[in-house]
């Protein structure tokens, strides 16, 4: 019983940081039909930096803490708002070129990174209550598993309130639905574009320093390996809908901790396996529009 | 021969290649304010294609646009409807699943401006929604005002697109098949909002469109497209009798 708990809880976490890439990708595609492969790159950056600030702090402190999640979430947007800038804006409806223009960059980023912080992981310490454990029926979970949960959580909500609640917002969903005609109404899109992209970076910086007390360390191939869950979790939760990749962010986190547990480690493959499944049964995944 | 008030619309040899394939050449318009004017034309005939370069959707590859005498040729198309040129699509002009309100709140915004501010909420009493629930309640909608875009008939999709440009600062109006797809019982309410939008708005309006009667009835002067240009430009009673209209356009659709 006990393990069944941990096993949903630690799920729901992972899924939590799923989303916290995932929610970007999922905006900047809805929005302007990018797959921005250089997302990984933006929570990569991101977990660097925290790390740095937080390691001249004194990392186990809440205050170094702190100050690496918000360093992380600053970098991620400028990070972002730059590459929206510098690669896409130049390329504007030029679809495939952008996508190679932002796969190129996350290569480019992560032989950066490796050449300024190695290519070894960098163990890194966290407030002493995060390596501790709470107590729910039985379980010992780690505290991170909170944390992620609680920035996702957070993370829902102020989107949901963003795009629901305020005229930028309206704006977005405006842009999502039909781009002729917000333009034909007389919005400039592209500075939704690069707001969009500064809310998904500053989602992915967050998530990389998160992400890097999840696994304990920093490494330049943080971004890559947690992207390609987050556009599995995007594609099933239906390409551009928040909602669905909430959902699917879970849903997915979960099975893979239940695989992962009690068939043999094989998480990885049950996840491209229930890719594959969604993609043949609902095409437009779970949340997405049948177009 | 210099007219005092500068033509709402003016275009003047206006060519449009894409590929080699010529979809417009040589179309010359002079439309004055306050205007109703249709457009009509065989499948093909460039009209869609001529709203859109107005637009600025498409670059012409030759000739000029003019709005009140400003050339708005190199305008881009944000530019353009701030400068006072509103449109509908043929196919959607909607975002399904915004409420019906707030389809027009975003187009009342543009107008009122601060339409990128992350602090102002749009909330009921506020100028833009005032103005939303005004156009709403020009055109019978506001008993709809807050059902979703995509949940309401098709009758009543047509009306939110005049409301919504009723909500904008358009002075010259783009309306690409506004009747499409409507059941006959509600053609006549739905002239009577472009009718509305024409007088007591005092817009420029060009109507593209397939029901020949309605828009005869409507509009002042009809341009007859075919071949990606304009062969005639008369009263209706001319268009109806003029013997070009009769083989390139009439003759085709009987």
């Amino acid at each position: 019983m006990s393990t069944l708990i941990l096993i949903l809880i630690t799920g729901v976490g992972l899924g939590a940081l799923y989303f916290l890439v995932a929610s970007g990708l999922s905006l900047i595609y809805g929005l302007m039909h990018v797959l921005n492969f250089a997302h990984g790159a933006f929570l990569t950056f991101g977990a660097f930096l925290g790390f740095e600030i937080a390691r001249r702090i004194g990392s186990d402190t809440w205050w170094a803490f702190a100050a690496s999640v918000v360093i992380g979430g600053v970098v991620g947007a400028l990070f972002a708002t730059l590459t929206e800038l510098a690669l896409i804006r130049p390329l504007y409806e030029r679809h495939i070129e952008q996508v190679l223009v932002t796969v190129g960059l996350a290569l480019a980023a992560v032989a950066l990174f490796e050449g300024i912080w190695g290519s070894d992981p960098i163990y890194i310490s966290a407030p002493a209550w995060m390596n501790e454990t709470t107590s729910v029926f039985g379980a010992q979970v780690p505290n991170t598993y909170w944390v992620l949960m609680a920035a996702a959580t957070a993370l829902l909500i102020s989107l949901v309130v963003f795009l629901r609640f305020t005229r930028f917002g309206m704006i977005i969903r405006a842009g999502v639905e039909n781009r002729k005609m917000v333009t034909a109404l007389g919005i400039d899109v592209r500075k939704a574009f690069t707001l969009v992209f500064a809310i998904g970076g500053s989602a992915a910086g967050v998530g990389g320093v998160l992400a890097s007390h999840y696994t304990g360390y920093v490494s330049a191939h943080l971004g890559s390996t947690l992207l390609i869950f987050a556009f599995i979790v995007t594609v099933i939760g239906g390409l551009g809908s928040l909602t669905g990749a909430a959902i699917a962010s879970v849903l997915v986190a979960v099975l893979q901790q239940f695989a992962n547990y009690y068939l043999g480690g094989t998480g990885d493959l049950i996840v491209v396996v229930a890719l594959a499944a969604v993609l043949l049964v609902r095409p437009a995944g779970l949340l997405g529009r049948t177009a | 021969m210099s007219t005092p008030v500068p033509s709402a619309l003016s275009v003047q040899g206006l060519g449009l290649t894409i590929g080699g394939a010529t979809i417009l050449q040589d179309v010359d318009l002079e439309v004055e304010p306050g205007a109703l004017i249709g457009v009509i034309g065989p499948n093909g005939a460039g009209k869609t294609t001529l709203f859109n370069a107005i637009s600025g959707l498409m670059r012409p590859t030759a000739g000029s646009i003019s709005m009140d005498g400003h050339d708005i040729t190199a305008m881009s198309v944000p530019a353009r409807a701030r400068a006072g040129l509103g449109r509908t699509f043929q196919t959607s002009s909607n975002f399904p699943r915004l409420s019906v309100l707030e389809n027009v709140r975003v187009a009342a915004q543009v107008g009122i401006g601060g339409d990128y501010s992350l602090l102002h909420f749009p909330r009921r009493g506020d100028r833009a929604t005032e103005v939303a629930m005004d156009c709403l309640r020009a055109v019978g909608l506001d008993h709809r005002a807050h059902t979703a875009a995509g949940d309401i008939s098709h009758g009543d999709k047509r009306k939110l697109e005049i409301a919504v440009l009723l909500a904008t600062d358009a002075g010259l109006v783009l309306l690409d098949e506004p009747m499409a797809g409507v059941g006959s019982g509600d053609v006549p309410g739905l002239v009577d909002r472009i009718r509305d939008l024409h007088e007591e708005k005092g817009c420029t309006v060009l109507i593209v469109e397939h029901h020949i009667e309605v828009l005869m009835d409507l509009a002042q002067k009809v341009a007859v497209m075919a071949s990606g240009t304009i062969i005639a430009f008369d009263t209706p009673d001319k268009i109806m009798a003029d013997p070009r209209v009769q083989s390139a356009y009439l003759g085709t659709a009987a």
